[in-house]
Formats: C-alpha cells, structure tokens, sequence
C-alpha cells in the first residue's frame, strides 16, 4: 500500500468524518487512523460498507500507564477484493475504559473482544456476549495491564499460609 | 422432532440478529435438553478445548467454546523479552508449524526496522516453511482422520511427518522447535547433504499422497461423513473472519502467498486451491493440494538456490561471524552489546502476517523505541476459525461435531497462546 493509494481514503474519511477523525498515519506502509470513541462504529460501518473493508483482523488494545486517556483500542480490517488494510484507533481512559463495541458491524470481532476484555479490561459497549475468553471466570485483574506484574502470582510454600489457605488445601 | 437433511439446511444465519442463546444457571434450556461436556480431556480436541453442547436428543441446538486451558501468556512473555528471545517464544504457539511462527515474529521486527534480509535466506526460509506446511497437513490427516475411524491413516500420516521432522533436525538440530530465524536471516546455513535428503522426500511424498487418496479421496464412508456437513457459505466465511484452507474451502482467493508475497513467493509458480462447497470434504482435498503444491515450492527453491550470505551484513541487529571476534574489536563490541542488551527499534507499530497451515498469522507489534516489543499481538489463524464453532454445529448430529471440529485444524497452543 503505497501513500498515493491510502491518502484520498483518508482525505475521504477526513470530509465525511471531520473532527472525528483525530488522526491519520501511515508507518511502514501501515495505515491507521485515531477515531473519536463516540464515531468509532460510524466510521467503522462506512468503511465496511462503501469502502469495502469486509474482513476484520483482530482487535486489541495497548496499554500506556503514564498516557491519559491511558488505552489506545485497536482494530485492523482488510479489503479482500482491494487487498487494503485499515487500523482503526481509539482511546478509553481510567477509571473504567469502555468503548463502543464493533460486533455489530463485523461479527468476526465477538471473540477479539472479549479477548481484549479479559487481558486487557476494556468494557466494549453493545458487545453481545462480553464474558472472559481465555482467563477463568473467576480470574481477578487484567494480566496483559503494565501494572500487572510477570510472575507476580502468590506462591504458597510449605511452611507460609495465604488468606487463611492452609497449604495443604491447595496441594489437596 | 426434524430429519437429519432438515437440520443441516436450517442452520442460524450469522449476524447480530442471530438467536443469542446465553449460556448459565439463569438460561436453563427446555427440560428435555441435555446440555454435554466434550472436553477438556476429549481426544478429538486435540489439547484441551472444552465446548459444551445442548442437546435435543442426537441434534446440537447451542454450543459454547471454553477456551483457555493453554493460556501461557505468550503475549505478555514476549514484553519481557528482546527482540532475538522472542523467536523462541514464537515456536510453542502453534507447535505444529513452528517455522512459520519464526518467521511470522521475525518479519514484524525486519518490517518494523526496515531489514533487508539475503535471498539465500529467504529461500531457506520458504523451505522451512513449506515442510512445516507439509508436516502440519500431514498430521491434520492423520487425527482428523482417526477422529472418524480412520485408523491406518493415521500411521501412514505419521510416519510421513517424520521425514519432515527428520529435515527439521538435521537442519536446526531440533525437531520441533526450530527456532531457525534471526532478525535479518536464519541462524544457520543449510548443512551438508541437507538439499540431498530434502530431495529423496520430495522424490517419495507425491506417491505416498496418491496411497493416501487412494485410501480416502473416494471412499464411500469418508464421503459419508464430510460431504454436506459443516458447510460455510462464501459470504459467511468472510463474515466469521475465518482464513486459510477454511477460507479457500468456501471459494475465496485469499492466500497471503500470492496476495502479498514475501521470502519471495512470487517467484515460485504454484497454484492456490480452491473449494466450492466450504464443506468438510472440500477442506480435505483443499489440503492434500496444498501439499502437492508446497511440494512444487519446494523443488523449484533447490533449482534456484541461491547462494551468498544466510544473514544480513548489518551488525546493528545480527551478530558478526565467529572469525571476525578475533580480529575485530568492533565486532567484539558488536558481540557483547548484542547478546547482553538486544538492539533498539524506532517508535512505531507494524502489522506483519504470513501464510500458515491454518491460515494467516499475523504479527501486530507497537514499540517504543526499546530493546523489547511494547506489546506484541499475535493473531492466531486458530483462534479465528475456532470461533464460528457454535454457528456451524447447530443443528447438527453429535457426531458431526467431531467430523466440523476435525476439519477446522485448529491447534490449541495457538488458539490460547
């Protein structure tokens, strides 16, 4: 994807879109563009229905502690027919990061979703089913968070006791 | 209470307006329902996928897919990790096709710092990858199979693999985990008689597919049991995001090898095969074709070999050759800073996708300027094509739901990372 071909998608969305559209980039021959939270499934249907970006990628999101807002949620989708490719950005910000969900648009985001849900916690509004996909249900804290710490599991040895867990409760 | 044809042509249509049948104590289903368990332990989920189905009799009506069981937080490791530890990472995703998962790491990072990486080693790397796509097909037939009875095929299909796995060690020195790529080329030249014994495999796998659909291609009850069932029509297939063979099945061009091509595919001549009916049957012959395709790939790369160097020259991100550190202190500074901190990459985000077995894995890395990815996304072909299980199974007989899952392919390690 060369910046010739991407720049009037942009310049596109830009008109239609306006102040919706924070922000356009185009790094490596990746395109991406920031959405306004509130126009992501706007934007997102336009762009799945007039642009032909009929196939999602995945969705995720990033995690930038020290940023505010402090999430940058993220979704790729491609063109099969015009084999273009589309990152479409938005932000949520602390205490409780939501944004609209993109299910309703493309299908294929369901479990994406729920994916960036359980590692990440961002509530997707609208999701259909937003349950915990990989992690337990009764799972507490987001593993993929930059305050969740690596191997920072409690680890009950032999001679210490945990929240009134005797260790041999737990080694059964 | 409806006939079997009935049930499979009336299947729920995807889309928001499908009916949501939400699973738990408050959605009890109609008393003579019966909801089961398959899995974790069930052998036709090849790992631990637990999908707990609801049942009206021998017919599925719902079914929901708990995955989860082989979450190792891979996505996280790798934000630990430099950029040259993380390929080792990239192997155990989806162990069946390790090669390909090495790549697939290793070409964000050249993507998102601009890598030339020789043509000997792309070469090398193709070869890699087509055997792995060989080996994991081979496996495919061989459990999918025996998941429907098919016993003898499956140690035909095994003793198949091995010479792949055989390749696999003399090249890396390890039989699954190759590990074989670095940031700008593979670790190793090819070994001595290595293109030999690749040769003999390739002068004895085409009869040996032959024997196998010879054995399946036309056998009345592996017929039986695909043809029809688990159909995914052109645009659902689109629409459920799913991608490889899965993809194909169902009549959509889509191979990243020709649509995007990298490690120079394009210069390789080779057909992408395509289904028309997105049945089970269709996945199958979808790719036993892949393998006689790869095996085209692979042929062509020993005829134009080319030579040079297996890694890039660039000392910024590969390590300088042995013989240099004993002359050179450049190259000893470039050793100690290259094994101790790992190189640095510019402040960016890239998404870099390959063709797997299963489809296309993709890559998406944000940096932050670091000696380690910010955070690395994998999107995992399995995970995607797991996720219209439920669709497909509804309104199908209990014993097609071994027949669906089977033809998914999907590896667990990678559906859960």
């Amino acid at each position: 994807m060369t910046v010739s071909a991407t720049a009037p998608l942009v310049e596109r969305l830009g008109e239609r879109f306006k102040q919706a559209l924070q922000e356009s980039s185009d790094f490596r021959g990746d395109l991406s563009i920031v959405v306004d939270p509130a126009a992501v499934v706007e934007v997102a249907r336009y762009l799945k229905e007039e642009e032909g970006f009929d196939y999602l990628l995945y969705a995720t999101a990033v995690d930038w502690p020290a940023r505010d807002p402090r999430f940058t949620v993220v979704w790729e989708v491609r063109s099969l027919a015009n084999k273009t490719r589309i990152r479409i950005k938005t932000t949520a910000t602390m205490p409780e990061p939501h944004v609209p969900s993109l299910t309703s648009v493309w299908t294929a985001a369901n479990w994406h979703e729920r994916e960036t849900w359980d590692l990440l916690g961002i509530k997707f509004d609208g999701h259909p089913d937003l349950r915990r996909l990989l992690m337990p249900e009764t799972w507490e804290g987001h593993p993929l968070r930059k305050d969740y710490v690596s191997f920072g599991e409690p680890v009950i040895f032999s001679d210490q006791k945990l929240e009134g867990l005797e260790p041999d409760a737990i080694r059964g | 209470m409806p006939s079997v044809a009935e049930t499979r042509t009336t299947q729920e249509q995807f889309g928001p307006g499908a009916e949501q049948m939400p699973f738990g104590p408050e959605h009890e289903p109609p008393t003579d329902w019966m909801e089961l368990n398959m899995g974790p332990q069930h052998p036709s989920t090849h790992g631990v996928l637990r999908v707990r189905l609801k049942l009206d009799g021998e017919i599925v009506r719902d079914a929901d897919a708990e995955v989860g069981y082989l979450h190792t937080g891979f996505e996280k490791s790798f934000e630990d990790k430099t950029y040259t530890q993380g390929i080792t990472f990239s192997d155990r995703m989806d162990y069946l096709a390790p090669p390909i998962n090495n790549v697939g790491f290793v070409s964000s990072v050249e993507k998102l710092m601009e890598i030339e990486v020789p043509p000997r080693a792309q070469a090398i790397r193709v070869l890699m990858m087509e055997l792995a796509r060989i080996g994991s097909h081979e496996l495919w037939l061989g459990t999918a199979g025996l998941d429907l009875g098919v016993y003898s095929g499956f140690f035909y299909a095994w003793r198949d693999r091995e010479l792949v796995l055989d390749l696999n060690e003399a090249y890396s020195g390890v039989r699954m985990m190759t590990s074989f790529t670095r940031v700008g080329g593979v670790a190793w030249d090819l070994p001595e008689g290595w293109l030999e014994q690749l040769q003999r495999f390739i002068d004895v796998m085409p009869g040996r597919i032959d024997d196998f659909e010879a054995m399946l291609s036309d056998n009345p009850i592996w017929h039986q049991r695909l043809k029809g069932v688990g159909v995914l029509s052109r645009q659902d297939a689109i629409e459920a995001g799913v991608t490889g063979p899965m993809l194909r099945a169902s009549g959509i061009d889509y191979d990243v090898r020709k649509a995007f091509p990298y490690c120079g595919y394009e210069q390789y001549d080779f057909e992408v095969p395509l289904g028309t009916n997105g049945d089970c049957y269709d996945r199958y012959r979808l790719r036993v074709a892949e393998m006689r395709e790869s095996l085209k790939i692979l042929q062509q790369v020993i005829d134009t070999l080319p030579g040079g160097p297996w890694l890039t020259s660039d000392r910024k991100v590969a390590l300088p050759p042995r013989s240099e550190l004993s002359k050179s202190m450049e190259s000893v500074i470039h050793h100690f800073r290259l094994v101790s901190e790992g190189f640095k990459g510019p402040v960016g985000d890239v998404y870099a996708f390959v063709e797997s077995p299963r489809g296309e894995l993709g890559f998406y890395l944000v940096s932050d300027g670091t000696n380690k990815p910010y955070r690395m996304k994998v999107r995992p072909p399995s995970f995607c094509n797991l996720q219209p299980l439920r669709q497909l199974v509804k309104g199908v007989l209990v014993a097609d739901v071994i027949a669906i899952m089977g033809s998914m392919d999907f590896i667990l390690g990678d559906v859960d990372r």
